[in-house]
């Protein structure tokens, strides 16, 4: 028993070594912009760097348009192809999947020659158009995220059954999407929301090609002109990052009955 | 005019005809059975009621009116699945309310029906659970009351008892039944064991490769099979193969004894091969009183079943099983007995297809 106790445990904390220390030393180092003194001054002049402030909610207010349009072009995708065209799912998936082959870089120079200001459709002539073509961009950065996660979620689920029951009780198409299959991939919907908005955040290619006031481009900035500040900024990213984690598990628990594992 | 009509129905899938000239009449009320082995179409049949399939050919209407080409939540069918498909994110009260809710009823209306549902399937007091808070038959409990709560023209159970334990699935059949009777529903059950169909039926379709091969009543049905695959997918039967002496007078040769029939031998030519059925209970040993057919012949076998004994008796070639009661007060026969079958003219029935 105790034998084969000690050797995840070593294994284990090794890993947890691996991560934190970093993180400690990054922590400890940010502290240490007064000499010979810890102070949060990097955090006090980075959260009050209005640059900081505008950048990230703009970055914030993309994500979550980003994560709004890709739920809805995501989860009627999926949900019809596994209800009535299994057939097409290896092409929707390998569609899915081009983003990861395809470098950002490639697809951003794509749009600025089919969308300049000369073009059919010229998305990059005025701030508020070039803002809705970055978002489709992060839309199609995030797509094999969401896509793998809504289809996960579906897996799950009885979605043939549920929708002829549903159907069979008077209900159309949005009552059966909206009211039946949402609900019950949540937690799923919860993950994909949660990895876009981590794509989005830390993004820095699109945006700044695009030449976008994200939050991508201003790290980068700080980064290359200062020392602390870099590193109070990173311990603010990793902690967003975990405060949406934290939410994600309060609301795939809220979410009564709705994961496959509580069934 | 019946209040569901089938007519030639017909459905393809590639190539392959699932199902073929099926046609059904069913009285408003009335508990009609599909019957048949897995694969014969029997689901095809029935979503095709509920819309969820489009038939090749043919046409359904329900009290009159076509329902071929409707959309299944145009038509007003409840509907009951094998897995239940109850919605996970709902409570059981909710579960029974989606249907009201999406008709656009109020609240004031929604509350007191969704009561009387679970009223009738004895759940009221796990309105709030969810789904995955209920045994198997509980979660088919709920469904049943969600099926009717819109107060469906006619009611569709796919295999509704499959994946319920042996003794959960008889209790819950008779509850099913008796929620039938009380809401004199139109109601369409589809099973592949014939203890549910004969129990809960008015009638019964047997099906077999797409095809109704016989329709009628569970008395008519288990008694009087018209073809071989009904005779032997329906309880227990003797089939033997009889030589047609003369159609007519219904006199026919089993292994060189001649017997005679009093149903359905029209048509046959002499000399013809037919199968031949007989219940085991239809037949009786050394009976003195009876008329009719008899034949002699040497116990071969004696199963002692309890209530029941099963004697199979030796014709040369061809044997027939009977049933006695189990009486306790009088030994079995003994194997190697000469005895005397016995069975009536309108027992031996003759089925349409050669031997
Ligand atoms: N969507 C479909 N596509 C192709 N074949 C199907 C489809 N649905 C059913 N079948 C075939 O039709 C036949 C009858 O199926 P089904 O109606 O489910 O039978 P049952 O319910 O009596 O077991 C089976 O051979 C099955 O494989
Ligand atoms: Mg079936």
């Amino acid at each position: 028993m105790k034998t084969s106790k000690i050797g995840p445990w070593i294994a284990f904390t090794l890993g947890a070594l691996y991560f934190i220390i970093p993180l400690i030393a990054t922590f400890e180092f940010s502290l240490r912009l007064k000499r010979g003194e810890y102070s949060f001054e990097a955090y006090r002049i980075v959260l009050g760097d209005p640059r900081f402030q505008a950048t990230f909610g703009y970055s914030t207010l993309l994500a979550l348009a980003t994560i709004v349009i890709g739920v809805l072009l995501v989860v009627p995708t999926a949900y019809w192809i596994q209800l009535r065209l299994p057939k097409l799912r290896p092409v929707v998936e390998f569609i899915t999947l081009l983003p990861l082959v395809i470098p950002a870089i490639v697809l951003v120079f794509g749009y600025l020659k089919m969308y300049n200001s000369s073009s059919l459709l010229p998305l990059t002539s005025s701030p508020w158009s070039t803002n809705l073509l970055l978002t489709f961009g992060y839309v199609t950065l995030a797509l094999p995220y969401m896509y793998r996660a809504v289809d996960t979620g579906l897996r799950a689920i009885d979605v043939r059954t549920l929708t002829e029951a549903a159907e069979s009780l008077g209900a159309k198409w949005p009552t059966i999407l909206f009211k039946v299959i949402l609900p019950n991939v949540r937690s799923a919907l919860l993950s994909g929301a949660f990895l876009t908005f981590a794509i989005v955040i830390g993004e820095f290619t699109m945006a700044a090609l695009l030449d976008r006031p994200a939050f991508g481009p201003y790290l980068q900035l700080i980064g290359a002109n200062r020392a602390y500040e870099p590193s109070a900024l990173a311990i603010i990213a990793f902690f967003v990052t975990w405060a949406c984690m934290g939410l994600i598990q309060v609301f795939g628990r809220g979410a009564r009955g709705a994961s496959p594992e509580t069934r | 005019m019946s209040f569901l009509v089938i007519e030639a129905l017909r459905k393809t899938f590639g190539q392959h005809a699932v199902v073929e000239h099926f046609d059904l009449a069913a009285e408003r009320g009335e508990f009609v059975s599909f019957l048949g082995p897995s694969g014969c179409g029997k689901t095809t049949t029935l979503r095709m009621v509920a819309g969820f399939e489009t038939p090749t050919a043919g046409r359904i209407r329900i009290d009159g009116r076509d329902v071929t080409g409707l959309r299944p939540n145009q038509r007003n069918v409840g509907m009951v699945f094998q897995s239940y498909a109850l919605f996970p994110n709902m409570t059981v009260a909710q579960n029974v309310a989606f249907g009201l809710k999406v008709a656009g009823r109020s609240a004031a209306e929604i509350g007191p029906r969704v009561d009387e549902m679970l009223k009738l399937i004895k759940l009221p007091h796990l309105a709030e659970r969810y789904p995955y808070q209920l045994s198997g038959g509980q979660q088919q409990r709920v469904a049943l009351a969600r099926a009717i709560a819109i107060k469906p023209q006619i009611l569709l159970l796919d295999e509704p008892l499959s994946a319920l334990d042996a003794k959960i699935r008889i209790s819950l059949r008779e509850e099913i039944k008796a929620v039938q009777r009380t809401l004199g529903i139109t109601t369409i059950y589809v099973t592949h064991d014939q203890e549910e169909a004969l129990s809960m039926s008015d009638r019964i379709v047997v099906m077999n490769e797409g095809k109704a091969e016989q329709i009628g009543t569970p008395f008519e049905i288990y008694n009087y099979p018209r073809t071989r695959f009904v005779a032997s997918f329906v309880g227990t039967l003797n089939l033997l193969p009889g030589k047609v002496i003369d159609a007519a007078a219904g006199r026919i040769a089993i292994d060189g004894r001649e017997v005679v029939s009093s149903r359905g031998l029209a048509g046959a030519q002499p000399g013809e091969i037919r199968t031949v059925a007989l219940r085991p209970e239809a037949v009786t040993l050394n009976d003195p009183r009876a008329d009719g057919n008899r034949m002699e012949g040497t116990i071969e076998d004696v199963a002692f079943l309890g209530s029941v004994v099963r004697i199979r008796v030796r014709f040369g070639e061809s044997s027939i099983s009977l049933d006695t009661f189990n009486n306790p007060s009088v030994q079995p026969p003994e194997r190697g007995q000469a005895v005397t079958v016995c069975f009536a003219h309108a027992d031996l029935q003759v089925l349409q297809d050669a031997a």
